[in-house]
């Protein structure tokens, strides 16, 4: 019986407190950011695995980023997958949308092929959520986007699940192989698995390519692939809030609300 | 660096918005994106051309002028019933290749994201995602996009210089929707649809719609966080006396306490109320950002030292469960004072 081949793609991002942005560099300052798995990342793994519980088969993990990424996918091996490849070139770094989909889409291509390739909704630093369509269009492959349940039936070739909608839901299917991506929140990854854990952070497979690895083309890759250029970078300036403290009793604190509250809704 | 399909030379001065529908009746953020557009188009003397697909929408044509499109763009079919990612991609991809737009502008909802994704990379071209504002650069006629990341708390600017169209995504209550003019001329240009049954990869099993709330123009927002301890019926109350809506933070939303689509932050909805009362909030940078563009911030919370009170106007140190009922109760008195 044939068995179900996913591919997760997983983002390492720094804690998003931890962000400061140099002022005299404009470059983003990660020096003191601890990292971690992409939080909506951990969705799409824990479907991955759940669905491999099912139907049996493998789930690889791919990633695009320089080295020290290897320490927190390992944590994706000890959860039950069971390879990770880092594409990690100099020449990947600076990309775009455009550039990391083609590049991410070549690192698939070459681990071989696929039923399902997971996504979460997007990244907690970059927060676009465009790369499952983007992966979808250089796959040539059908995509199911924001996804609060995913079922794979081999039998008919065919992946389903339900996207919430405003106000309601649908229930889609496409034929396998496809792009999928969750929604964030929407399962409880599992923690790490203490028996293999120590497998995963020693002997562990992790596959490390390059650009050459790849055979990506120069002119599609990292800042030379990437058509948007970021002409200034700032920390975001925050509001000034009066942070007017309010006294007495509830019932006093209830009357100088009722004031407030009259005079801003009638402005 | 590879060209997209057409570049700046063969581009035309015009800024193009694609117009989300559902079952016939334009969202808001359409109208949203037409202002802003209208406002480009205008600062630039370029023509404003509004793009909308699907079956039976023809008479929103004049809605769409009326808020300031010069042309719109209709592609009716009946495969356009519903959004199927690959027939609304076909179609789109069609018309962007007919019409050559300098800028092209999509709501970052949940569809229009798809299809964006998709036709960026078909175009090879760029995709500002989510973004905060929108101008246009004189010099050199290039739009210049402001994203923000990590939260909320690095800012952006990004401009494309060489591919075209100069794609961005923007969600709804980023701008405002502007007045119709109904006096407003355009023109109408039907577009040849050549989609079959066997082009659409996606089946649609079940399909159920609601009436969705739309918590970007609530006049008032009430908040919960973990201090509320799930009771949400008291700030409901809250929000009927003041015609406002209720939202909350993510734990109340993972408890099921109440429904994911009024989750506010990041991840959830931005929204733009005049006052936002914020019940039992700690502030995680992630919700904070939800209501960054509310006109008045009041917080209510027992720990005096909760980070919310930095983004708050008004800052009450207290139980919610004695707050809130105070407050109902001094919001009706006023009421029967006015009334008398």
């Amino acid at each position: 019986m044939r068995e179900l081949r996913t591919v997760v793609c997983v983002k390492v991002v720094p804690k998003p407190e931890a962000v400061r942005v140099d002022p005299g560099t404009r470059l983003l300052d990660r020096s003191n950011a601890r990292a971690e798995i992409n939080p909506p990342d951990m969705n799409a793994l824990e479907t991955a695995l759940a669905l491999k519980e099912l139907h049996s088969g493998r789930v690889d993990i791919v990633s695009m980023g320089p080295p020290y990424f290897e320490p927190y996918l390992r944590v994706g091996l000890a959860m039950g997958a069971d390879h990770i490849y880092l594409l990690s070139d100099r020449a990947f770094a600076g990309a775009d949308t455009l550039a990391t989909t083609y590049t991410l889409a070549q690192g698939i291509r070459k681990i071989g092929a696929f039923d399902l390739v997971l996504c979460g909704e997007e990244s907690s630093d970059g927060a676009t959520g465009q790369v499952p369509p983007g992966l979808a269009e250089w796959l040539q492959v059908a995509q199911l986007t924001l996804l609060s349940e995913v079922e794979v039936d081999l039998a008919s070739n065919t992946a389903r699940g339900r996207r919430q909608l405003k106000g309601g839901y649908e229930i889609l299917e496409v034929p396998l192989p496809c792009v999928v991506s969750v929604k964030t929140a929407c399962n409880e990854p599992r923690f790490m698995d203490y028996g293999i854990k120590s497998w995963a952070f020693a002997e562990g497979r992790v596959t490390v390519w390059n650009a050459a690895d790849l055979q990506a083309d120069p002119e599609c890759i990292g800042l030379a692939g990437s058509p948007t250029i970021v002409s200034e970078l700032a920390e975001a300036p925050f509001r000034e809030r009066r942070r007017q403290f309010l006294q007495g009793t509830p019932e006093e604190t209830a009357r100088q609300l009722v004031d407030l509250l009259k005079e801003k809704l009638s402005a | 660096m590879v060209a997209s399909l057409y570049g700046v030379q063969e581009e035309r001065k015009a800024i193009w918005v694609y117009l989300e529908q559902e079952g016939g009746t334009l969202e808001n953020v359409s109208l949203e994106l037409l202002s802003k557009g209208r406002e480009m188009a205008d600062q630039m003397k370029w023509q404003l051309v509004g793009l909308l697909l699907g079956r039976g929408v023809v008479e929103l044509a004049e809605t769409i002028t009326a808020h300031g499109a010069d042309e719109v763009w209709l592609a009716d079919h009946l495969l356009l019933d519903c959004f199927t990612i690959d027939a609304y991609a076909r179609v789109v991809f069609q018309a962007l290749m007919d019409g050559k737009p300098s800028v092209f502008l999509l709501p970052a909802t949940p569809n229009s994201r798809d299809l964006a994704g998709r036709l960026a990379v078909r175009l090879r071209t760029g995709l500002n995602a989510d973004c905060t504002d929108l101008h246009m650069n004189p010099e050199g006629e290039l739009m210049v996009s402001e994203v923000s990341g990590f939260g909320g708390g690095v800012l952006a600017l990004i401009e494309m210089r060489h591919h075209r169209p100069q794609m961005a995504t923007v969600r709804p209550g980023v701008f405002s929707p502007g007045e119709a003019d109904a006096s407003r001329k355009g023109k109408l240009i039907r577009l040849p649809v050549d989609l079959t049954a066997d082009m659409i990869r996606t089946r649609i099993v079940e399909r159920a719609l609601g009436r969705g709330v739309d918590l970007t123009r609530a006049p008032v927002l009430i908040a919960g966080g973990r201090g509320v301890e799930g009771d949400f019926k008291l700030l409901q109350e809250l929000a009927d006396a003041l015609g406002g809506e209720i939202g909350a933070t993510r734990p109340p939303v993972d408890e099921g306490h109440i429904e994911r689509e009024r989750q506010i932050g990041q991840t959830g909805v931005v929204c733009s109320p005049k006052v936002a009362i914020c019940c039992g909030i700690s502030g995680a940078f992630h919700f904070v950002v939800g209501i960054a563009k509310a006109g008045t911030v009041i917080a209510i919370n027992t720990d005096p030292a909760a980070p919310l009170f930095d983004y708050a106007d008004y800052c009450i140190v207290g139980d919610v469960h004695q707050i809130i009922p105070a407050l109902i109760a001094a919001l009706q008195q006023s009421q029967e004072r006015s009334r008398a």
